[in-house]
């Protein structure tokens, strides 16, 4: 062969191992660390392994944001409208923390099923709904379990600028 | 009236735009002079009645007038003057005008400082710019007027700039980004212009190569403001969070470097040619699909999407059209593009080419991890996130290659480096870049620290190899030192700053300490032997919030070394919380310290850092601006060229 050629052909097959290799590790890297999004219904119904960090989100349940008397540890509700799940946390919680507030928090769930954050965020901004926590309460709404409470949900609908599309619009595509 | 001036003067861009983008490059093609010379006033045209607009926007902004929906949605009559000038570019529709404005600057600067290129050349270049600009003030006019009015009824006051961006990091930060993200535009009207022109030869690469490096220069700086603006804002100290926003400016930096570097090939070997075009195309393409993932709301959800499509699927167009158009144009012209050199592998170009790779792959896989999540909605509805942990997992060994091989490559040899004295040359870096790996972390900390070791490892080679390179090149003598080239100096400095920023985020990154507690005044807590005492906490009214203010003292070994006055802020307009941080900033260790929440009986929950080599990662970045400037100051781009 050309040793041209002879040298082009091993540029080129030294670049597709290459990316081959890249976009396969990547890839399989991928699929080990996506953290899934939760809602809780879903945490209810046990669908969280063991040991799984998730994110999960909701509204925080008016009255349940309870702190221990020393330290930073708190406890709280987060609801989609259907259920209520209970998330701990030990630190500071961010500016726009509060009750009624969509908030997502990121960690491992018990067997008791309450969830251990290690991570809570809310975004910067108030008329924000973080998109999982809308979808949280979409979902609770969709699959009929009617035990929603409103006042919470009003609450949130009325926080917004834009309402809440009523049902699956966002399949639309 | 100001609103509608505005207007007018976007108008009458856009219509200078259209000339721009037409005329020249018909003159162009047809070799017909008189219309080739539209190119320059036309640019200018154009960059003139975008500043009068962008003046017109900010006016209403600065006079509170609230009649202008923008301006009502985003400012407030109580707001400083100075963030009443910012918030203009504080959201959606005039961050475009921004955008816009950006772009007729460049085609203005492209206009003024192309002295020494051939007329059919320039034509060329402002023409695709001019289709940019077109595309893009089409964009603002349909679906983000930032000019339109609340009539009939006006609001008797605005809502407000979002707290978070009332601050001095607003002023600076997106002007720079963009400058950079624009900057682009110009590099791939260069690439297209001499795909066009069929010349995609030495002297095109040359001109390149400035306008390039200006735009990596202020991308790099923006990207570097970001990061030290969230670090102080956002309160908990993070630099760095691989969030999609960063991410989509980190892409076109990291093809626009591989750029930089591959452009420096073609210059000065003749080879890498449609190489070098793709990555002006894809950097380029990369700042329009940042524009569209930060801009169409795309990023938190595929969902966000719907509530605003209009805007969306216009800058998807764009990008296709961009990126279709630009690709189509490559089909047809590259194929006549000849590559007259031959190289080793084991040379300057091989080590160039695997730095272009490995920036590539590092973009390659960000984007991957960016869209994944989007993707993956897209098809199956399931929602997912990538952590952070997955892009550190990728780019930390990628950087540390390209790293390691940098200072490798500089001293090399264009065609080809022989082995044996390539070894010879590094055998001495990497000796001293192995005592230091070993000493740092046991002198740090006084324990061995593997990841810290082999940060500083790979940042001593890159320092090492490059200066041996400056004392080779110098031949040992100082006087010899100045007569190098200031290009040859701007790539020192610039891979000193790569190395700088390595060892800042090794060091940050793993000897930071972190302490979230509940303190009362009066409380002390120690954090690596600084004594962190909260003396008290006090009131104080801002122009627009009322604040709480934690004060700090902070004493090393029973030595008062600052006073920290950390702020909670709670904005009077819509009622928001904002944390403010206090910094005693040192270029060894940065001492945070932000207020969490009021707890009972007076205690505040606090958070308390020592932030260890904080500021290298920001010098790293300086660094790195530093060294294209000069190089964009190396007189060889001055060269008058006579013949056309």
């Amino acid at each position: 062969m050309h040793p041209k050629r002879k040298n082009r052909l091993v540029l080129i097959l030294f670049m597709v191992v290459g990316l081959g290799a890249a976009v396969g590790l990547m890839m399989y890297s991928l699929s080990q660390n996506i953290d899934l999004f939760m809602t809780p219904t879903q945490i209810a119904n046990g669908e969280v392994r063991p040991g799984q960090t998730i994110r999960a989100g909701g509204l925080v349940v008016e009255g349940s944001v309870q702190r221990s008397d020393d330290g930073l540890h708190v406890s709280f509700g987060i609801t989609d409208g259907a259920v209520n799940v209970t998330v701990e946390y030990e630190g500071i919680l961010p500016d726009l923390f509060r009750e009624g507030q969509g908030i997502v928090a990121m960690g491992k769930v018990d067997s008791r099923k309450v969830m251990i954050a290690s991570e809570v965020l809310a975004k910067h901004d108030e008329e924000y709904m973080p998109p999982e926590v809308k979808y949280a309460l979409e979902s609770a709404h969709k699959d009929g379990i009617e035990n929603l409470k409103k006042n919470t949900v009003e609450k949130a609908q009325s926080s917004q600028t834009e309402p809440l599309p009523k049902s699956t619009t966002e399949k639309q595509y | 009236m100001a609103a509608e001036y505005g207007h007018i003067a976007l108008l009458i861009a856009l219509a200078f735009a259209c000339v721009q983008s037409f005329v020249p490059l018909v003159g162009a093609q047809t070799n017909r002079q008189w219309l080739m010379q539209y190119a320059r006033p036309m640019a200018m045209g154009q960059a003139t009645f975008l500043t009068i607009s962008f003046i017109a926007l900010t006016y209403c902004f600065v006079v509170d007038d609230f009649s202008v929906a923008y301006v009502a949605n985003n400012s407030n009559s109580l707001l400083p003057t100075i963030f009443k000038v910012s918030a203009v570019w504080g959201a959606h529709e005039g961050s475009l005008l921004l955008w816009v404005l950006m772009l007729g600057l460049w085609g203005a600067a492209v206009a003024l400082f192309s002295r020494s290129l051939p007329l059919d050349m320039v034509a060329r270049v402002l023409a695709v710019m001019g289709m940019v600009g077109v595309g893009f003030i089409l964009f603002t006019l349909f679906t983000s007027n930032p000019f339109d009015r609340s009539l009939p009824s006006i609001p008797t006051d605005g809502a407000d700039l979002n707290p978070l961006l009332q601050d001095f990091g607003l002023v600076v930060h997106p002007p720079t980004l963009y400058m950079g993200y624009v900057g682009f535009s110009v590099a791939f009207a260069f690439a297209i212009a001499a795909l066009l022109g069929g010349r995609l030869d030495a002297a095109w690469a040359r001109w390149s190569r400035p306008w390039t490096t200006a735009a990596w220069v202020f991308l790099t700086l923006g990207i570097a403001l970001g990061s030290w603006w969230a670090y102080y804002e956002l309160g908990w100290g993070g630099w760095w969070f691989w969030d999609p926003v960063e991410n989509a400016s980190l892409m076109p930096w990291l093809v626009g470097t591989a750029l930089i570097h591959s452009l420096a090939v073609t210059e000065k070997r003749g080879v890498f040619k449609s190489w070098t075009v793709l990555l002006a195309i894809f950097a380029f393409s990369l700042s329009l699909l940042g524009t569209f993932l930060v801009r169409s709301g795309v990023l938190t959800s595929v969902h966000a999407f719907a509530s605003d499509p209009e805007r969306g699927v216009f800058i998807l167009v764009l990008l296709a059209l961009c990126v279709g158009g630009s690709l189509t144009v490559f089909a047809l012209k590259a194929p006549t593009v000849s590559s007259a050199g031959k190289f080793k592998l084991l040379s300057r170009e091989g080590f160039l080419l695997a730095n272009n790779a490995l920036l590539v792959i590092a973009a390659l896989t960000i984007l991957l991890g960016t869209l994944y999540p989007l993707i993956v909605d897209f098809i199956s509805q399931e929602k997912l996130s990538v952590g952070s942990a997955w892009f550190n997992t990728m780019f930390v060994p990628l950087a540390s290659a390209l790293t390691a091989l940098a200072g490798i490559g500089a001293m090399s040899r264009w065609k080809v480096m022989p082995g044996k004295l390539l070894l010879t040359q590094i055998a001495g870096s990497i000796l001293v870049a192995i005592l230091v790996a070993a000493a740092f972390p046991l002198v740090y900390a006084g324990e061995m620290n593997f990841k810290v070791a082999f940060g500083l490892f790979i940042a001593t080679i890159l320092i090492a190899t490059t200066f041996r390179d400056v004392w080779s090149k110098s031949k040992g003598q100082v006087s010899r030192l100045a007569k190098l080239s200031k290009s040859y100096w701007g790539m020192v400095i610039a891979h000193l700053g790569v190395a700088i920023m390595v060892i800042g985020v090794t060091v940050v990154s793993n000897f930071s300490v972190e302490k979230a507690l509940k303190m009362n005044p009066g409380d002390v807590a120690t954090l690596s032997g600084y004594d962190f005492k909260f003396a008290q906490v006090g009131t104080q009214q801002g122009p627009n919030y009322s604040a709480h203010v934690g004060v700090f003292e902070i004493s090393q070994a029973g030595e008062l070394i600052a006073t920290l006055h950390a702020e909670k802020r709670r904005y009077k307009v819509k009622g928001s919380m904002m944390t403010e941080a206090a910094i005693d900033a040192g270029l060894f260790r940065d001492l945070y310290v932000s207020m969490g929440e009021p707890l009972a009986d007076g205690a505040w929950a606090m958070r308390l850092q020592v932030k260890a080599y904080m500021r290298w990662v920001w010098l790293g970045a300086l660094f790195m601006s530093l060294g294209g400037f000069l190089a964009i100051l190396d007189k060889r781009y001055r060269i008058r060229v006579k013949t056309a």
